[in-house]
């Protein structure tokens, strides 16, 4: 190469830089990590779909920059994948924000590339309580697992019911729902009369419940991933007619996510679960939501609660680009994001200004058909829940 | 305590005979033709979500189940005649790669047709709760299963044993030269051989919904039962893979009720165990050579 032209290609460089660079400052970049394909893929569906509602609802600009969102997808639990996208994501792409995360284990790794490069990373569904504790930029907006199970102790008891046997998927969260149940029902006086783990993959439930049935409490927990695993607990329930024999099924909103209450079936109905998001929350935001949803999405997805972690992460980073005039700054960012209270569809919400974790209402709800469909409707509620694996 | 026994061993005949329903058209392809067909649970799926289907469009269960059967056999003919046959000599890597990208290809498109969600199926009232006989509740669906599991064993065995098309399969299997020596057209065996099995998987898929569930990552989820019981039962051998799915089945549910801390690992040990004692497996016939 001569001379000349290796100027000419450095001047192009050169330019190409200045302009990235002015792109730059007129922008607002996102980065969204989360699974977009494999077993997880509709996690990562439901987040960008709720992140997309937003911005349709609230246009693409705030303080004068555009808000530029770059999806990432994790393909799974996979914390090299994530913390490798993620340091791309900063040191590459630039980004001024960092959100997504369906699973706790990829919200774990990214931790330390948060805390280094001082971007403020939103949590917008990973649920495992210690997450939040692992960098000081790290601010979550979804729910913690002990949050939404303390509330079914306490509802369970002060309605009668004193002997619970607990079936729980063998994974992290799992085990955080079967000890935060036993911690709360057990100190209020109830008993646990039997515990089971079920393994992640497990295509019979039958024995398990058999089993359940067999014991004779009055009420059986249920923590399990929406999916298969509540399809195959729900028609095992019903077959054994565990509700002829007296005992009652309750749980997290897992198990009748509104993405599978369709597939469950009316086998669900009745169950009472507590949980922070219904698609039938009745309130206007929630309604303009789940309308806005349905026009962009169509209606054979049901918004459910990842979405809404996506919707109301979104919010929670407008409101920081806006209050901060649209200069990022990572340490101001988190000032803003602590203490931070929203109107979401699901309700008020509020970040805790010590431990960035969220703080909301939780829901009790009993399935039943609504207009032909299956809802989780909501009949009480427990306000402003902290997250008791906290304290 | 023995009313809880015969209850367990209930569910696990049940619950092996649908290991059964799924995995034969596997051991068939693989034992007889010698393909390694790992996309043999892209199939079941395929059954699954036609029957799904055509249930949404207002079919009753029982109606759809020789529709699922006869749409995934038509199905397996055309892939059988574009992708496989053109590996039917191909060494054992070549078919696997080939089958594991039809597994990859079939979970994108059903998530792409019906989503990523599990879908809900609905069966007739005579075909759910339970059914009271002698103080022991018995499940109408398990019962369902063991019928047609049973059906279908008969079907098989009288139909590879006892009938001219059977003899020609084995004699095309033993020997493909030979066989088309003597008029067999061999091809024209083996496709609907396949398609055959592939019928199968696909009616098992459809009567594994209310069990097993359906979703696009199915193929995957269940590749290590189809995979297992084959192993076990010895390919190839129809009474193999009805023993080895009934043993494993009974073990699987009696080891979650009795001991459910262990349960979901026992149904290895067995087959580790049952390996190691019968390397061929239960009935297994040596490749043919």
């Amino acid at each position: 190469m001569t001379n000349k032209k290796l100027i000419q290609a450095l001047t192009a460089c050169i330019a190409f830089t200045v302009t990235a660079a002015v792109q730059a400052q007129s922008t607002i970049k996102v980065g969204v990590l989360a699974p977009f394909s494999g077993p997880f893929a509709d996690f990562g569906q439901q987040i960008s779909n709720g992140i997309k509602v937003y911005m349709q609802q609230h246009g693409d600009t705030v303080a004068g920059k555009k808000i530029e969102v770059i999806y990432k997808d994790t393909t799974g639990p996979a914390p090299d994948v994530a913390k490798r996208l993620m340091q791309e994501l900063v040191t590459r792409d630039r980004v001024q924000f960092i959100a997504g995360f369906g699973l706790t284990p990829n919200a774990m790794a990214v931790a330390p590339v948060a805390t280094e490069a001082k971007v403020p990373t939103v949590i917008m569904n990973a649920a495992t309580s210690i997450i939040t504790a692992k960098s000081p930029y790290l601010a979550r907006v979804s729910m913690t697992l002990p949050q939404v199970t303390a509330p079914m102790a306490e509802w369970a008891y002060k309605n009668g019911v004193r002997k619970v046997y607990t079936l729980v998927t063998d994974y992290g969260p799992g085990h955080d729902a079967e000890a935060t149940f036993k911690k709360v029902f057990t100190k209020l006086g109830g008993q646990i009369v039997g515990e089971a783990r079920v393994p992640l993959r497990n295509p019979e439930y039958a024995p398990y419940v058999q089993r359940v049935k067999d014991t004779g409490p009055e009420a059986l927990f249920v923590f399990v991933p929406a999916g298969e695993a509540a399809v195959g607990i729900m028609k095992a329930y019903a077959e054994r007619g565990l509700a002829q024999a007296g005992i009652k099924l309750i749980g997290t909103g897992d198990m009748t996510d509104d993405t599978v209450l369709q597939a469950l079936g009316d086998t669900a109905r009745g169950m009472v679960t507590t949980h922070h998001y219904s698609a039938a929350h009745d309130s206007p935001e929630n309604k303009a939501y789940v309308q806005t949803y349905a026009e962009m999405h169509g209606t054979r997805l049901r918004p459910n609660f990842m979405s809404v972690g996506g919707y109301d992460g979104m919010a929670a980073i407008y409101e920081v680009a806006k209050l901060l005039n649209g200069n990022i700054d990572g340490d101001k960012a988190m000032a803003v994001l602590r203490g931070m209270k929203l109107n979401s569809p699901r309700g008020p919400i509020m970040i805790d200004p010590q431990t960035r974790d969220i703080v909301q209402n939780v829901y009790v709800r009993k399935v039943e058909r609504v207009n032909g469909q299956l809802y989780n409707v909501e009949f009480d509620k427990f306000e402003m829940v902290q997250d008791p694996g906290k304290r | 305590m023995l009313l809880n026994f015969l209850g367990v061993l209930f569910d696990g005949l049940a619950y092996g005979m649908l290991l059964f329903l799924i995995s034969v058209g596997l051991s068939v392809t693989m034992g007889l033709m010698g393909f390694i067909n790992l996309a043999h649970g892209a199939f079941a799926m395929g059954g699954g979500y036609l029957a799904v289907t055509l249930m949404n469009a207002g079919w009753p269960f029982l109606a759809t189940l020789p529709v699922v059967f006869a749409g995934t056999a038509v199905a397996a003919t055309f892939f059988e005649r574009v992708f496989y046959r053109p590996l039917y000599r191909a060494t054992s890597l070549d078919q696997v790669l080939l089958t594991v990208g039809l597994i990859f290809m079939a979970m994108a498109a059903a998530t792409y047709i019906w989503g990523s969600s599990q879908q809900p199926v609905h069966l007739p009232e005579y075909l759910s709760g339970q059914f009271p006989v002698l103080g022991l509740d018995l499940s109408r669906y398990r019962l369902f299963l063991i019928a047609i599991g049973g059906a279908i064993t008969l079907a098989l065995v009288f139909g590879l044993e006892r009938t001219r098309f059977g003899a020609k399969i084995r004699a095309a299997v033993d020997n493909q030269r030979m066989a088309a020596g003597v008029g067999i057209n061999v091809g024209a065996v083996f496709q609907i051989t396949f398609a055959l099995g592939c019928g199968l998987a696909g009616l098992g898929g459809a009567l594994g919904i209310d069990v097993l569930g359906l979703d696009p990552v199915f193929p995957i989820k269940y590749m290590v039962y189809f995979l297992l019981v084959v192993a076990v039962g010895g390919a190839g051998s129809i009474k193999g893979t009805l023993a080895a799915a009934l043993l494993l089945g009974v073990c699987d549910i009696a080891t979650k009720y009795y001991i459910p801390d262990v349960g979901a690992f026992a149904i290895y040990a067995v087959m580790v165990l049952l390996l190691l004692l019968r390397p061929e497996g239960l009935a297994g016939r040596r490749a043919a050579t």
